[in-house]
């Protein structure tokens, strides 16, 4: 088998757990319906207030689902000890890596549809016309936090405190992800293009491609006893 | 020549250059013309900052080569360099607040390269917390340093991603202290003082490896007795 093969293994066994239970899914979709209404409390009925900050609280959202998502990646393969057969899985770590990070990336741009959609419905904005933009946004930037995050999942399984040292240090490493996202995601909902941004269209895509490459070969050492 | 003799050179060499600075600096060197006498916080804040970024880069540095050839001293050289990197990220921090008191007005201001230290502390704040919630001294070993090879990758993209954030939202109304031209005195002071606090780091740094040196042999003994 070769490296896509094995990351296309990896992922097929976690979307088969999810399709079992649901667990993770549910949680983040019930997680997001939470956060917009207490995003609405926080900003009062005004709906100018609300369409000026919905950028920023959508990734807000967003970065806080992300954290649930990364702990979920790897809290699976803590119960039962599963995560010594992971390590069985032949060649190259890097594998488990990719196969990781798709996962995440499909859970995480799955629950940022819905929550779009919520957006949509619970401050009454028409999003028909944007949502493939807003998605692109959304899924460059969850691949970053991704890419940052499973690595940092990874190590979690090994450090007291995981709760509270997770977001403590992949918070500060995703700020460029968090302003770039936000500052599209502004323009997008104030009816501009991305084409516009260009600029932070293409430093989303360098973090992502900076971090895969790095979180790809060191993962190894993450997952090494 | 032994370590100790190193250390012990080191240190004079450090008095020396940081007596040199300050009689330059508060001294020889003339005040600003437009700031005064609180111009002469430069001569403490470049260095420091200087200071910060050489040591996350021999982080970055010690941290490849531990992975790469999995020698303890690597290891020990990232770990004390970074020690070191936030008590001078946090002095940078801090002198830049006692001099923007009274030329900006402020203690804070969202400028780019401020942002960006900020958030270069919180990193490796993370990165020593990291060290300290991992048992395995290996493993923490391994997960610290892939958070010091990402956490470095990350410096400029936050910079980047800041220094265009700010553009959006206003542009500098404070001014610059380090755009205008630097008289020669002021030069040569700065010169001597940013020599002054590198030897200072590698006086600092090679006590702090020889502490870390100490600490593996009493628990190498330990393990024997």
């Amino acid at each position: 088998m070769n490296l896509f093969q094995r990351a296309w293994t990896v992922l097929w066994k976690d979307l088969r757990i999810e399709g079992r239970n649901r667990e993770g899914l549910n949680t983040l979709i019930f997680f997001s319906a939470i956060l917009l209404f207490l995003f609405h409390f926080a900003l009062g009925p005004d709906r100018t207030q609300s369409g000026a900050a919905a950028g920023g609280l959508l990734w807000l959202g967003f970065i806080l689902m992300g954290l649930f998502a990364m702990a979920r990646t790897f809290q699976v393969e803590r119960e039962e000890e599963c995560l010594e057969g992971l390590r069985l899985l032949p060649g190259d770590p890097g594998a488990i890596y990719l196969g990781k990070v798709l996962w995440a990336t499909a859970l995480l741009g799955f629950a940022e549809l819905v929550t779009f959609l919520l957006f949509g419905v619970l401050f009454s904005v028409d999003l028909w016309t944007k949502l493939l933009s807003l998605m692109v946004v959304a899924l460059l930037g969850t691949v970053g936090i991704s890419a940052v995050g499973v690595l940092f999942a990874a190590m979690a399984a090994h450090l007291r405190a995981r709760e509270a040292m997770l977001p403590l240090l992949f918070f500060p490493l995703l700020i460029p992800v968090l302003l770039a996202a936000i500052q599209l995601t502004q323009v997008i909902l104030q009816g501009g293009s991305i084409f516009g941004e260009g600029h932070w269209v293409r430093l989303l895509a360098v973090f992502d491609t900076i971090f895969l490459v790095v979180g790809f070969l060191t993962f190894t050492f993450v997952l090494e006893e | 020549m032994t370590f100790a003799r190193v250390r012990s050179i080191l240190g004079i060499l450090t008095l020396v250059g940081l007596t040199a600075g300050l009689y330059l600096g508060l001294i020889w060197a003339p005040p600003d013309a437009y700031q005064g006498q609180v111009q002469r916080i430069m001569y403490v804040h470049v260095p420091t900052a200087w200071v910060a970024y050489l040591a996350f880069l021999v982080v970055f540095i010690f941290s490849i080569l531990y992975l790469w050839r999995g020698s303890e001293t690597f290891d020990q050289v990232a770990y004390a360099s970074a020690e070191v990197g936030v008590v001078f990220t946090g002095l940078t921090i801090l002198a830049g607040s006692i001099w923007g008191k009274p030329t900006w007005g402020v203690w804070w201001t969202w400028d780019a390269r401020l942002t960006t230290t900020a958030i270069l502390f919180l990193i490796y704040v993370g990165y020593l917390m990291l060290r300290s919630f991992v048992e395995d001294r290996s493993r923490g070993a391994r997960y610290a340093a892939v958070l010091g090879i990402v956490g470095f990758l990350d410096i400029p993209i936050v910079h980047k991603s800041v220094e265009w954030w700010r553009t959006l939202h206003q542009a500098p109304s404070v001014m610059r202290p380090e755009g205008a031209t630097v008289a020669p005195p002021m030069l040569f002071t700065l010169l001597v003082s940013v020599a002054a606090f590198t030897l200072l780091y590698l006086y600092l740094l090679s006590q702090r490896l020889h502490l870390e040196r100490l600490d593996a042999e009493i628990l190498e003994r330990s393990r024997e007795g």
